[in-house]
Parts: structure tokens; C-alpha cells; sequence
């Protein structure tokens, strides 16, 4: 059914496509929609657009795993509006045809101004592609049990033909209908969120029909300093290592894991073949075990059983009773062998689900019924609410078998629904003053950039054109502040309500929003999952758009030094849609397994930095030259770009130690923003004099 | 005629344009409040505000309804002909029918 209406959900986003084409013919038609759009369309598809799969699902998996955090790019991507409608689009609407640089040369009429702008779109372009991408193979993995590299190639495609076809007018309709229907099932899935409240001994449905109910983690007695067991409920367990995560500032010991090796009753299901529980799942293993398993056959008093190693957390309490508690584990042998949960890693033995909330206020006992929005907040914030956060740690075991565990760790309320798990704001015990400065310092940057970033991006600023009107352009503005607000209040309970469902896969926060509409039925995770896929290519069809519009419009006329018909500038934007399709196909395999927000906060900031300055000097400020706005582009630009390059994030990914990048900060906002201002104001100054001698 | 209904026009864009730029500054002083707090009293947000609700929260909500709050009241604002210019204001109350901005 999934797939079924997956495709329906493509088929619609085509058909809109193709019946809104025959509507785009002509320069204007193609890149500007012939002005025609209605500003309540527009209002819509400005959310269309601009609610990609970042706010979707990126948002709603941060807030998930990390808590209020989360919400703080909910809070900067709507707030960056302000500065939209209140700064930037009338002005932009009255100067422009098609495109931003039009307006700047209208201002200036000078051709590097052109080249420069259009330069800064597609690079801007391209960095807000790759997290839409690499959120669209996330969705498709799961859905069709294909990888990953299959969905960004599917989107790819997809938005080329709406793209190179429709132009504009395509495009502006295509977002409009995502944009309802983002709004309308995020609605649904908050007012399902509401109405199931909390319950404490809840066991919600996970992978839909296969009636698997959500797993909770075991919690056995130990006896820490004595090394001993108080139960029964493993048989024969021996420590075969203890793992703890050592502070990096205090040097003493976090959370600590013991491997434990045990045996499980099995089943014979066929010649050399058993079958074993193993946290709600019945793997196979397929005699002989072969080198460099980590499980073999033990028999107990004439029963087969399996004797495996699996990972618990140490829970010390200040009574002296000591627990261990389960966790899950990803374990890759030197041989290359890799195990889930001590098993070996099958179709039939993946990770579970996690997350909780494991207590609530007394006065509620341990359900509270259908909730208001506000009380369900309260409840969480509550200092009794014990919620549990799913966390995981990477490491090389003793055995030399590359571990990853994914553990529960129980935080109050208190500290899940305030600022702190993600950008750790407050210094630490022992943690160097520089290192607290640069923590606030990268929180800073990035709230920066968020609010900075928004009436810069390019596939924003080309929407103001596609209306007839200045009046028109504000009034859609308002009607999207509105939407995306909406939507982004809403990302609060779609965020809180997968981690109270136990929706969360423990190795990609981003599909916490699917999995949540999964734990209500699959017709509602068929629908989400459908929506998300048609916010990508929303999404990618306005980069794409803005993309072919640049090289087109301002790059094409500027470099070969002359002016292009207008039936020639149509074809070479359908020819730059179908290559920047593919570019971003390519990078959007290249950066799978990132968290689609924190690319998009990247995006902002390059933005932020290339575009903002220009656009409000441009209007405000008389003695800004173009040489001033050429130069502040390109130190834009350069800056943002070369700043993430070098931050800790992209060090580790190019498999160096993240520690010893030359930036110290991931965000480079605050570093590129205030420059690219310095750079404008200054170079209009020397530039104006010497002009006017 | 025209050329008192351009001047107007300039009027009316300038006060819009003061408007928009008041508001910005406005809403930046809030935000810039709430990340001031975030980063140099986080301990502060998560004492308890208004409705059973932290400060995280309730500061992080009241920053999207304030924005979209400010945008009703400046579309408002918008609409409400400039001082001295309730002549060129035509039948609907729109004060600028601004078709010929169209390029």
C-alpha cells in the first residue's frame, strides 16, 4: 500500500506538472511564471518551497533525540521571514524581472554585478541541494527496501522532467500542492499525537503490519563491585569486557557497557539451522558459526541454545543496588562480519525502534488520556517526566570488532524540553573556557545565519516575480509567514510525539516523523511518507529553478559577451536544469547519513553571507557602489564556503581527527556574515571617492 | 495630477519602508533576547513561565506567533492610506493599485 500511494502521490506531483506546463511558454512564462500567479498560491507555495525536508523531517528527528534543541531551527528558519517581508520583498518584487541580479543591475548596470549574483545563486543552489537529496534516499531506503543511492536518482529525475518541462509555472504549482498538503497532514498527525496523550506502558505497532509491538529495554540486578548477577533471567552470563566513555575534561567515568555473553533457548528450525528470541526478533543462525563469529551452539541439559554477546549499560543508584540495562549493538569483525544485537544482520534481525517516556507527574498516574497541545508540553517539561533519550557511541572493543551501541539514557523533563543536549550551552565540570566560548559562539553563529539566511535564498527571492504585484508580493509573504509558522509549532509535537511512540530508529534521527505516522497505521505512514517525498522535489524543482534561472539569465549573456533571444535563453535554462539535476544527484549520494538540518543551517549561512549584504545595501544605503556589492558577493562566497571546508564536521568526514581542524567552529556565519559587511562598506567607500574625483 | 500621485507614492513607500525597518529592528531586539538568554542564562530556561510552560518554550513559541502577529499588523498598516492621501485612495481602499509596477 505504501508504494501504492507513493506513487499515486508521484504521479499527481507529474500531473500538476504537465497540465500547469502548457501555461509556460515564452522567457516569461518560463522563469517568471508570466506574473500571473495568485498571491494566496504564492503565499502556499512560498511554504511549498520552502519547507523541505529539513523542517519536515530533519526538524522533527532533532527534536526527537536532542529535545528543545531541536525546535531552535524551528524558531530561526521562521524568524528569518521577518527580515523577508519586512526588508526585502517589495523592493525586490518592484526592481527585478526574473531574477535577484536583475534587480542589483537594474540598480547599477554593471556586468560583473550579473556575474557575481548569478555565480552566488548557483552555489547557494547547490549547497541547499544536497541536504533535499540525501533526505529524499533516506525516505525511499525504508520505504521500498532499495538503497539509498536509488531515491536520490528517483527525485533527480523526477524534478528534471517538472523542471526542464514547466518552468516556473510547474514549479509554483507543484509547491503549492505540497505546501497544503504539508500543512493539512501535519495537522492530522499532531491532533494523533494529542488525542494518544502518554502512557507509560505503552506498546505502539512498529513496522506497521507485521504487528512487531515497540520493545522495552530489559533491566537486570548486578552487583558492580562484586562483578555478579541478581537474576535469573540470563543463563550462564559471563563478562567478556567492560567498556566505559570516559570524559575528555574531568577524566572520569560516563556511562559504562559490559559485553556480555549468555545463552538464549533456540529452536531447531531445519538441519543445522536454529531460530532464537533475541529482543522481540527470531534470528537465524546457520551452522557451522564460521571464524570470527560471535555466537555458537551450547546445549543445556539437552536443549539447543545459542550462546551470544550482546552490550548492557551500567545503571549505578545511590541505594548501592547496582542494574544493568539493555542496549542494542552494531558489531563489524576484523573478518567483516556484522552482527545486530549479537546475532548475525539479516532482513529478520535488524535494530528496534527506541526511546520512551518511562514516568510522568504522579497527579496522572501513568497515562494521561487525550492531552491539549499546552498541557502535553507542560507534562513533558515537568521535573517528575522521565524520558528516554536514545544515544550511541563508536568504538574499536578489546576483541579489535568495530562496536557501535545505541543506549537509553533516562533525562528529566527538565532537562529534555530546555536548550542544552545539542549545542551544549553551559560549561561543563572541567571543560576549558575556550572550549564553552566556542560552544556559544557556534550556537551564535548558527541563530546568525538562520535569521540572516532565509530572504536570501535564491529559490525564495525568484517567487517575489512570479506576482503581478509589489502589494501581491507582500501579501503572499504574510500568507507564508503564517503556513510555515503553523507548521513549525507543529514540528514541536511531531518531534515530542515520536520519542513518547517509541518511533525513533536509533541510526537516522531523520525518519522519526515517518515512523511516528507508522505507529498509527500505514495508511497514515503511506500518506507521510508520500508528502515527504513531494516536499523534496518541491523543494529541488525551486533550487533547480533558481539554478537554471542564474546561469540562463545572468551567467550565459554576461560570459559570451552578448545578448541571447529570448527562445535561446528557454533552452539553455532547460539544458542548466537537466545538469544541475544531475549534480545534485551525484552529491547527494556523496553526502549520505548527515542530518538533513545541519546541512541546511550550512546552506543559510553561505546565503547569508554571499546575498544579504548586497540585497540591503543595494536598498538602503545610497553610497554602495557595484564594485561594493561585486566584492561582498565573492567575500561571501569564498569565505562561508572555505570556513566549511575547514570546520571540524567536514575534517572528519575527510577521515581526519575533528579536534584538529584549522576552524575550530562548525558554523561560519558569524566569522562570514560581519565580513562580507566590511567588505561592502569598505570597498563602496574607496570605490565612491575615486569616483567621484 | 500624476505627478502629485507620484510624490505620494514616494510618501507612502518611504513610511512603508521606515515601517518595515522598525519592525525588523524590533523583532530582532526579541530574538536577540532569546538567544542572549540561550547562550549567557540557559539555567533561566527552564524555570517554569506562563501556562505550565518552561521559558524555552513559551519564548520559542511567542517568537513565531510575535512574527506572525507583526506580519497581520504591518499588512494592516500597509493598507491604511498615507496622512493627506485619502484623495487617491480608490473605491476598494486599496491606496495603490500597483499594477504599473509591473515590468
Amino acid at each position: 500500500m505504501t508504494i501504492a500511494i507513493f506513487l499515486v502521490f508521484v504521479s499527481l506531483v507529474l500531473f500538476v506538472s504537465s497540465w500547469t506546463s502548457r501555461k509556460a511558454k515564452g522567457v516569461g512564462g518560463y522563469f517568471a511564471a508570466n506574473n500571473s500567479i495568485h498571491w494566496g498560491v504564492n503565499g502556499i507555495a512560498f511554504a511549498g518551497g520552502y519547507l523541505s525536508v529539513a523542517s519536515f523531517l530533519g526538524i522533527a528527528g532533532l527534536i526527537a533525540f536532542f529535545g528543545y534543541d531541536g525546535f531552535l531551527y524551528s524558531i530561526g528558519f521562521l524568524a528569518g521571514w521577518i527580515v523577508a517581508l519586512f526588508i526585502i520583498a517589495e523592493p525586490m518584487k518592484k526592481r527585478g524581472t526574473f531574477t535577484f541580479s536583475d534587480a542589483l543591475n537594474r540598480t547599477f548596470s554593471k556586468p560583473g554585478i550579473q556575474l557575481s549574483a548569478g555565480l552566488s545563486v548557483l552555489v547557494v543552489s547547490l549547497f541547499y541541494l544536497v541536504p533535499q537529496m540525501v533526505g529524499a534516499g533516506v525516505l525511499v531506503e525504508p520505504l521500498f527496501g532499495i538503497p539509498h543511492y536509488w531515491g536520490v536518482i528517483l527525485v533527480g529525475t523526477v524534478v528534471i522532467i517538472i523542471v526542464a518541462g514547466g518552468g516556473m509555472t510547474s514549479t509554483t504549482y507543484v509547491q503549492f500542492f505540497n505546501g497544503g498538503l504539508l500543512l493539512t497532514f501535519a495537522a492530522v498527525l499532531t491532533i494523533a499525537v494529542l488525542g494518544r496523550g502518554i502512557d507509560v506502558d505503552q506498546r505502539t505497532m512498529e513496522e506497521g503490519s507485521d504487528g512487531l509491538e515497540s520493545y522495552r529495554f530489559a533491566r537486570i540486578g548486578f552487583n558492580e563491585a562484586t562483578q555478579s548477577f541478581q537474576t535469573n533471567d540470563l543463563v550462564l552470563p559471563r563478562i567478556t569486557e567492560r567498556f566505559p566513555i570516559i570524559d575528555r575534561y574531568t577524566g572520569e567515568e560516563g556511562p559504562v557497557f559490559y559485553r556480555i555473553s549468555h545463552v538464549i533457548p533456540a529452536v531447531s528450525t531445519g538441519t543445522g539451522t536454529y531460530s532464537a528470541q533475541i529482543k522481540g526478533r527470531a534470528p537465524f543462525f546457520q551452522l557451522p558459526p564460521g571464524p570470527g563469529a560471535l555466537w555458537m551452539l551450547e546445549e543445556q541439559a539437552g536443549n539447543p541454545g545459542i550462546r551470544i554477546q550482546d552490550w548492557w549499560r551500567l545503571e549505578r543508584s545511590s541505594t548501592g543496588q547496582d542494574y544493568l540495562v539493555e542496549a542494542q549493538s552494531r558489531t563489524m569483525t576484523p573478518q567483516g562480519l556484522s552482527f545486530i544485537n549479537g546475532a548475525p544482520e539479516s532482513p529478520a534481525n535488524r535494530l528496534r525502534q527506541m526511546g520512551s517516556v518511562t514516568r510522568i507527574p504522579d497527579e496522572y498516574g501513568t497515562r494521561t488520556g487525550a492531552l491539549g497541545p499546552v498541557r502535553l508540553l507542560s507534562i513533558l517539561s515537568d521535573n517528575q517526566t522521565i524520558i528516554q533519550q536514545p544515544k550511541s557511541v563508536s568504538f574499536t572493543s578489546g576483541s579489535g570488532d568495530r562496536v557501535s551501541l545505541y543506549y537509553e539514557l533516562p533525562l528529566s523533563g527538565y532537562q529534555f524540553m530546555r536548550p542544552g543536549l545539542m549545542f551544549p550551552l553551559e560549561a561543563r565540570a572541567g571543560e576549558p573556557p575556550a572550549t564553552t566560548l566556542l560552544n556559544r559562539l557556534n550556537f551564535i553563529s548558527l541563530m546568525l545565519a538562520l535569521f540572516l539566511g532565509t530572504a536570501a535564498l535564491p529559490h525564495i527571492l525568484i517567487r517575489y516575480y512570479t506576482v503581478p504585484s509589489a502589494e501581491a508580493a507582500r501579501k503572499s509573504t504574510i500568507v507564508a509567514i503564517g503556513g510555515i509558522g503553523l507548521f513549525y509549532i507543529l514540528t514541536m509535537y511531531l518531534g515530542v510525539g515520536a520519542i513518547i511512540a517509541g518511533a525513533l530508529h536509533p541510526e537516522t534521527s531523520n525518519m522519526s516523523a515517518p515512523l511516528l505516522a507508522r505507529s498509527f497505521g500505514e495508511l497514515l505512514f503511506a500518506l507521510i511518507s508520500g508528502i515527504a517525498f513531494t516536499t523534496v522535489l518541491a523543494t529541488v524543482s525551486g533550487l533547480i529553478m533558481a539554478a537554471s534561472g542564474a546561469v540562463a539569465h545572468d551567467l550565459m549573456g554576461n560570459l559570451a559577451r552578448r545578448e541571447f533571444s529570448d527562445g535561446a535563453k528557454v533552452r539553455a535554462g532547460r539544458i542548466v536544469a537537466v545538469v544541475v539535476g544531475l549534480i545534485g544527484i551525484v552529491l547527494g549520494i556523496a553526502f549520505r547519513g548527515m542530518n538533513v538540518s545541519f546541512l541546511v543551517g550550512w546552506a543559510f549561512a553561505v546565503a547569508a553571507s554571499a546575498n544579504l549584504p548586497a540585497l540591503v545595501f543595494m536598498l538602503f544605503w545610497k553610497k554602495t557602489t557595484a564594485q561594493g556589492i561585486t566584492a561582498s558577493i565573492l567575500t561571501g562566497i569564498i569565505s562561508s564556503v572555505t570556513l566549511i571546508l575547514l570546520s571540524p564536521d567536514m575534517w572528519g568526514r575527510y577521515g581526519f581527527d575533528p579536534s584538529t581542524a584549522p576552524m575550530p567552529i562548525n558554523q561560519p556565519g558569524i566569522i562570514s556574515i560581519p565580513l562580507s559587511f566590511l567588505v561592502i562598506i569598505g570597498v563602496s567607500l574607496v570605490t565612491g571617492k575615486k569616483q567621484a574625483e | 495630477m500624476a505627478h502629485k500621485n507620484s510624490l505620494n507614492t514616494m510618501g507612502y513607500e518611504q513610511r512603508k519602508s521606515a515601517l518595515g525597518v522598525r519592525m525588523t529592528t524590533l523583532y530582532s531586539v526579541v530574538y536577540i533576547g532569546f538567544v542572549g538568554v540561550s547562550v549567557f542564562r540557559p539555567q533561566w530556561m527552564g524555570v517554569r513561565a506562563i501556562f505550565g510552560l518552561n521559558l524555552a518554550i513559551a519564548y520559542g513559541l511567542g517568537l513565531i506567533l510575535f512574527a506572525i502577529i507583526l506580519a497581520v499588523i504591518y499588512n494592516y498598516l500597509c493598507k491604511v492610506p498615507v496622512e493627506h492621501s485619502g484623495k487617491q485612495q480608490d473605491a476598494d481602499g486599496q491606496a495603490f493599485p500597483s499594477r504599473g509596477d509591473n515590468p
